[in-house]
């Protein structure tokens, strides 16, 4: 199968475009960028980008202004090349000011702000949600959800009443690393909710079993954290030769391999790779472009990861 | 919280190598040249054991204390708490330890009868060669230096030193030994080369106290009125 030339091309031009700063030349700043392939949430319709933007640990900078700076520039690579969803929580340390200083810098046309409520009590998430709110500077999330299930029966009426209010979007329940997996089943059949966020990769494929075809069942949208475990998946990865079927599908690198496994699953919305780096960001862009792994494909690069991570 | 159960040790860590060293950075640069204040205040904590004399152990009782209050402010409230949501309680329980080598120095008790070698060696390593780990780290550089009496972790290793010297009873060891293991553990999590380093060290101080422990003379055992 020949790879789609598009992405090959945008990939060619990020790669001239990073070795050699910002001198690119006409043709290649003329070149289309690959679009960006888009899923609709499914209590909705609403399209939104397979690829979305985590910031659990490279989001948590403090007051370092390096750090801060490169965030941001993470984030401008992120919305210019399409992306809209980015995913944050009040467990994230300082993760929140740093998208909220990025929101004001940047001020990004599409943005889908999705955040978590992370505490004991309804009453108290109240407050935080709002907290929360003003460190993104943004008028309204898009999307909220329950961290970790903490607290989930006395915070989802409370969500699901100020998205009755028009206060917020969507609601939705977060798990991570397989925790929990009965509960969140337990809540998708009997709640309302948009969206469901698990951990999804090429080795941790549980929830093929019964969360995802549930989430296809109740059009819940679902959104893939932790799709490289953290970093861990592509180190051991790294400096392994990509199979021959990576080229099939437009991919130079694992992370956009593992990526395109991800998002090509028919229930997944999108997935929130997490990073500081600009050329990730771009990287992990492309792999939301071009051919996806049909479901025999998927199962092969399953069987290669896990013969050789 | 019911739901605690369900997080795992890397559910805690928060924040990457990055940025971890990137603080210290930040930190060691703000309050240049205190450093050199720290090395003076080392060198007087190196005499008091080399030396055991109640005075200086009195003197070095009051640095550490200083030391102890100064981590538990200007790094864990001011600076961590940025990156580690848990350092607000790291500082009260540095402020806790604060108050016990201030009622050390208040009632210093006996000293040791002569110069304890795992103790001085253990002040000496920590003192002069810890600084040198940041060269050792990949991508470190000397402006991450952790030096005792600025960062928590020399700061730590010096007090179990010392606390070894004067056979200190259990109640002053738990702060520093349980810093020792969370330090460890979050070293270890951000995958740094010496994170065995420090629960190692605590664990020779530990051994060495209980190996010491039968002799006469202990602190909690000879309590001296002040002289």
């Amino acid at each position: 199968m020949p790879p789609t030339s598009p992405s090959r091309r945008h990939l060619l031009a990020s790669m001239i475009a990073a070795s050699s700063g910002l001198a690119l030349s006409p043709l290649l700043a003329a070149a289309p960028p690959a679009p960006l392939l888009t899923r609709p949430i499914p209590s909705t319709g609403d399209q939104l980008p397979v690829i979305g933007l985590g910031s659990w640990i490279t989001f948590n900078v403090g007051r370092d202004p390096q750090g801060r700076r490169e965030s941001v520039d993470v984030m401008r690579q992120f919305f210019a090349g399409g992306g809209r969803l980015v995913d944050s929580s009040p467990m994230y340390g300082s993760a929140q000011d740093v998208i909220g200083e990025a929101v004001q810098t940047l001020k990004p046309a599409r943005l889908f702000a999705a955040d978590k409520v992370w505490v004991s009590g309804g009453a108290r998430g109240v407050a935080q949600v709002e907290g929360s709110r003003k460190l993104w500077r943004v008028p309204r999330f898009d999307l909220l959800q329950v961290h970790n299930l903490l607290s989930w029966e006395e915070h989802l009426p409370v969500l699901l009443a100020m998205k009755r209010e028009g206060r917020l979007r969507y609601v939705g329940i977060t798990t991570s690393e397989g925790r929990r997996h009965t509960e969140i089943e337990k809540i998708m059949a009997s709640q309302p909710i948009d969206f469901v966020q698990i951990s999804y990769n090429a080795l941790d494929r549980d929830v093929e079993q019964r969360i995802l075809p549930l989430a296809r069942e109740r059009k819940i949208g679902v959104i893939v954290n932790r799709p490289f475990r953290q970093g861990d998946l592509t180190q051991a990865l790294a400096g392994k030769p990509l199979p021959g079927w990576a080229a099939d599908i437009g991919c130079t690198t694992w992370a956009q391999a593992l990526l395109k496994f991800i998002v090509s699953h028919p229930a997944v919305t999108c997935a929130i790779p997490a990073t500081s780096s600009v050329a990730h960001v771009r990287e992990n862009l492309l792999a939301g472009t071009g051919r996806m792994p049909d479901e025999a494909l998927c199962k092969r690069i399953a069987q290669d990861v896990e013969r050789l991570a | 919280m019911s739901e605690w159960w369900t997080y795992s040790l890397s559910d805690f860590l928060m924040f990457s190598s990055r940025s971890y060293y990137r603080l210290i950075e930040s930190y060691n640069a703000a309050i240049w040249p205190a450093h050199l204040l720290a090395l003076v205040a080392g060198v007087i904590m190196i005499g008091a054991i080399a030396r055991p004399r109640q005075h200086l152990q009195r003197s070095a009782a009051l640095v550490l204390a200083a030391a102890w209050c100064w981590v538990a402010w200007a790094y864990h409230l001011e600076r961590y708490a940025e990156i580690n949501t848990a350092a607000p309680y790291f500082a009260a329980a540095f402020a806790a330890q604060a108050l016990l080598m201030g009622w050390l120095a208040y009632r210093p008790g006996n000293a040791a009868p002569a110069p304890q070698p795992a103790a001085l060696g253990l002040a000496c390593l920590v003192i002069f060669a810890y600084p040198l780990l940041a060269l050792a780290r990949d991508g470190g550089t000397w402006r991450q230096a952790e030096v005792f009496g600025i960062a928590p972790d020399p700061t730590v290793i010096a007090t179990l030193g010392m606390l070894l010297a004067w056979r200190a009873p259990a109640i002053f060891w738990l702060i520093p030994v349980l810093w020792c293991l969370v330090s460890g553990a979050t070293l270890m999590e951000l995958k740094i080369g010496h994170a065995w380093l420090l629960p190692a060290l605590a664990l020779t101080a530990v051994v060495a106290r209980v190996m010491v422990s039968k002799t006469p003379r202990d602190l909690n055992s000879t309590a001296n009125p002040r002289s």
